[in-house]
């Protein structure tokens, strides 16, 4: 077992094996629902699902509660009922920044943008240290930026959206978690920039020392994928290995027509 | 002689750790402290009211200007005009800043009245501090005014910030410009406790092609309260633009007055204004990244005013 470090802090998380027997995340029946003008809206009814390889994606079709999910990990909503474990510890309980600092990370799919702090701010930031100018670099040159053009940019209107994104993935990248979760990485990026996100992502499943979750309707994401989870109408549809999934997904009608909307 | 508290207040006005280089005047509870000139920066003191004259000769460049005012005696209040005479084709960064340290319980106040006069072509950065600290209660009261009288071309770019200490802050800035001139100000204001803060801009754009970008980012913490006023006239064919982004917090107040008057079928004017709490998604963000709720404020607070 090796003890991990990140964000200059301890953690009592082992990599590759957890308490629990190598499951980094765990699902336990989580229901959410949401008060509407029409009244309760159900969003996610009895989800329950493990994250135990080091890439898994969650798709689905849109309006599924998929990113609710991802919210749901990170902590940002709170589930009506269920448990979520985190390498075999109960975290249903606690608040965004407890879960951050226990190792959970979450990239947005509309990344927010702030007045006044630069890219270097953020990324000092997220890395929980000052970084050197390699450290930073390394971090941009991940998602395809140099380091050189956006240290110094601020994060906001005067980024296009796919920079923003990118900014995004780094700041995950830089707290090097065990447990990251991007949802939608590769919406609002322009196909032209597409190639090079793919690469960051097959980077990362070369490099992961924990697990990697994706929100994502790419079948390009999907390929690299150990694990696929088909959430649709706010259940779990069918859970499966790439080679058990993909051949479904493609053959499933409705599910075809609403991927094919998106790619 | 300068001791410990009036080179902190030095330090917080003009990042001066010592006496500065190029020119300077030194103000300090009421009186010149010291003073440097060289060939191109002569500095006379007025004789009909409290205050200086600032001479640089035209076609100067690459000089630094120092002019500090530090009160550290509780209870001194004291209004200074300063006329700063920029010639032809001169370039020149101004540093002015006013700190107070108060430890008494009387109030302490300084009224800067600085009227800038640049010729064709001039071209000044203006930058000012505003820091006020002291354990006392007497307030820490600074009402700067600012003229500006800017020639054919020429170009003034006006820094102010007043982050820390001051109780209460009336600030009038007045611009005419003539054809080609044109004027960069940039504001930022923090308040917090029971702070007042009210900042008043007129620009009269007279000459054609002429232009101002007046732009205003503040916070109010406590139960401060700030009023920020701006009005432009567009008098030609000129552009003009003025903007107030403000965070409140806590209790506090913002009240953003934003006018442009176009006089002239060419003027091309715009005014924002934006007044509200930090967005809730930016907390998440840095929470997110692992900070806690209340380091997540204090990071965007402290890079919106950057």
């Amino acid at each position: 077992m090796r003890k991990m470090w990140y964000n200059g802090r301890r953690t009592n998380l082992y990599i590759g094996e957890s308490p629990n027997g190598g499951t980094m995340l765990s699902l336990d029946r989580i229901s959410f629902s949401v008060e509407t003008e029409q009244g309760r809206k159900q969003i996610l009814k009895d989800v329950s699902f493990t994250i135990d390889s080091p890439f898994t994606v969650i798709t689905g079709p849109n309006g599924g509660g998929k990113s609710t999910l991802a919210k749901i990990i990170s902590g940002i909503y709170t589930p009506d009922s269920g448990k979520i474990y985190f390498n075999g510890q109960d975290i249903t309980d606690l608040g965004v920044t407890e879960r951050a600092r226990l190792g959970v990370s979450y990239a947005f799919q509309t990344p927010v943008r702030f007045k006044g702090i630069t890219v270097s701010d953020i990324l000092k930031i997220a890395a929980g240290k000052d970084l050197s100018v390699s450290e930073a670099c390394e971090c941009l040159s991940n998602v395809g930026l140099c380091a050189r053009d956006y240290l110094d940019r601020e994060i906001n209107n005067s980024l296009s959206g796919g920079e923003l994104k990118r900014i995004e993935i780094a700041t995950v990248l830089a707290r090097k978690t065990p447990l990251a979760v991007f949802d939608e990485p590769e919406a609002g990026i322009d196909l032209w920039s597409f190639g090079s996100l793919i690469k960051v992502f097959e980077n990362m499943r070369d490099s992961v020392n924990g697990s990697i979750v994706i929100i994502s309707h790419q079948e390009r994401i999907m390929n690299i994928a150990d694990k696929i989870v088909v959430i649709s109408a706010g259940q779990v549809e069918r859970q499966g290995t790439k080679d058990e999934i993909l051949p479904y997904l493609f053959k499933h009608d409705s599910m075809c027509d609403a991927l094919k909307g998106k790619v | 002689m300068i001791d410990q508290i009036e080179k902190n207040l030095l330090k917080e006005i003009a990042d001066l750790h010592g006496i500065p280089e190029g020119a300077y005047n030194i103000r300090k509870n009421g009186q010149t402290e010291s003073r440097s000139e060289n060939a191109n920066v002569t500095i006379v003191t007025k004789t009909d009211k409290p205050g200086i004259d600032i001479y640089v000769k035209p076609g100067t460049t690459k000089q630094s200007i120092h002019i500090p005012v530090i009160i550290s005696k509780s209870g001194l209040e004291e209004v200074v005009y300063n006329d700063f005479h920029i010639g032809q084709d001169a370039e020149v960064v101004i540093i002015a800043g006013c700190g107070i340290h108060n430890s008494g319980a009387c109030a302490s106040k300084h009224d800067g009245i600085h009227t800038f006069y640049l010729e064709k072509n001039a071209k000044v950065t203006y930058v000012e501090k505003h820091y006020g600290d002291g354990e006392g209660t007497g307030e820490k009261i600074m009402n700067p005014q600012t003229i500006l009288y800017l020639g054919e071309n020429a170009y003034l770019e006006m820094n102010t910030t007043q982050i820390k200490g001051v109780d209460s802050t009336d600030r009038i800035t007045k611009a005419t410009l003539e054809a080609g001139a044109s004027v960069v100000v940039s504001e930022k204001i923090m308040t917090h406790g029971k702070q007042y803060a009210r900042t008043e801009f007129q620009v009269d754009l007279n000459g054609e092609g002429s232009s101002a970008h007046v732009v205003s980012r503040s916070v109010a913490k406590d139960q401060s309260h700030q009023i920020f006023d701006s009005l432009i006239n567009g008098n030609s064919k000129c552009a003009g633009h003025t903007e107030c982004d403000a965070i409140v917090m806590d209790d506090a107040t913002v009240s953003a007055i934003p006018r442009i008057n176009a006089n002239n079928v060419e003027a091309a004017l715009v005014h924002e204004a934006v007044i509200g709490k930090i967005a809730g998604e930016q907390l998440i963000k840095f929470m997110t990244l692992g900070l806690s709720e209340k380091e997540a404020e204090e990071q965007i607070v402290s890079g919106f005013l950057k």
